[in-house]
């Protein structure tokens, strides 16, 4: 989505969605996966008529085939770590920076990456309702997933790394 | 893959998705689960993951600048009218 202004729009649209699409809503359908479903349509709507839309439907293609989720200078050439990850210390975690940075982390990820990581870490979607919002297959939405994990796994080790401030 | 197969840490990572998805079938779960039982590097990676996610999870939804939300109400306040 090109602007933060396109992106509340949708959300507006969406809110109005909402309050007129109320009678039909189906009980069977959890409501926050309903809601997430019409953003998302209003999104890919939006991003036709904006012409630089997210490319929905090359929805998993996004570049990092090739990438792995770790550096490889990080093991040895037997595939063993040669620099390890270490342990989480709890007061680390309950930082507001730790907040801060993952935040960060997931906001500079692909948007395909980052819609599936926010849908399923961040709003708690389950892997089904993720793939239903966002029409994607059960391994792709695994893959994209993945890959998203890893990216902001890397900036959390980075901020661990750091030590107490 | 067979049975007897160990995995090396390289690996370890790039299916670690599938096991905390509990998308693994048997023979690859136990051969993950023996790695791990042997690896504390690989269980600080696990570790990691889990605590990654779990900060996630404490990440709030984006408030609404007060012009948004005031142009929300105006719309909303038009529709009832009609």
């Amino acid at each position: 989505m090109p602007s933060r202004s396109v992106a509340e729009e949708v959300v507006a649209d969406t809110w109005l969605a909402v309050v007129t699409g109320l009678e039909r809503f189906e009980e069977r359908s959890a409501l926050k996966t309903w809601l997430f479903r019409i953003l998302t349509n209003k999104a890919k709507t939006r991003g036709r008529r904006e012409a630089r839309s997210l490319p929905f439907s090359s929805f998993v293609g996004d570049g990092d085939e090739a990438e792995t989720a770790v550096v490889v200078d990080r093991f040895a050439r037997d595939g063993h770590w040669s620099t390890p990850p270490r342990g989480v210390p709890e007061e680390r975690l309950l930082a507001n920076e730790a907040r801060e940075r993952v935040e960060a982390a997931i906001a500079a990820l692909p948007p395909n990456q980052r819609a599936v990581i926010t849908l399923r870490d961040v709003e708690g979607l389950s892997a089904e309702e993720a793939c239903n919002v966002l029409g994607l297959s059960e391994t792709n939405q695994r893959v994209l997933l993945h890959r998203a994990r890893a990216k902001v796994r890397a900036a959390f080790e980075r901020y661990l790394e750091e030590g107490p401030r | 893959m067979s049975a007897t197969h160990q995995l090396i840490c390289q690996e370890i990572i790039e299916v670690i998705t599938d096991y905390l998805e509990g998308a693994m079938d048997r023979q690859l779960r136990a051969a993950f689960e023996a790695h791990l039982a042997d690896c504390p590097h690989c269980t600080h990676y696990l570790e990691q993951m889990r605590a990654m996610i779990r900060v996630s999870g404490t990440i709030e939804a984006e408030s609404l600048s007060p012009e948004f939300r005031d142009g929300l109400v105006a719309a909303f306040r038009e529709w009832r009218q009609r």
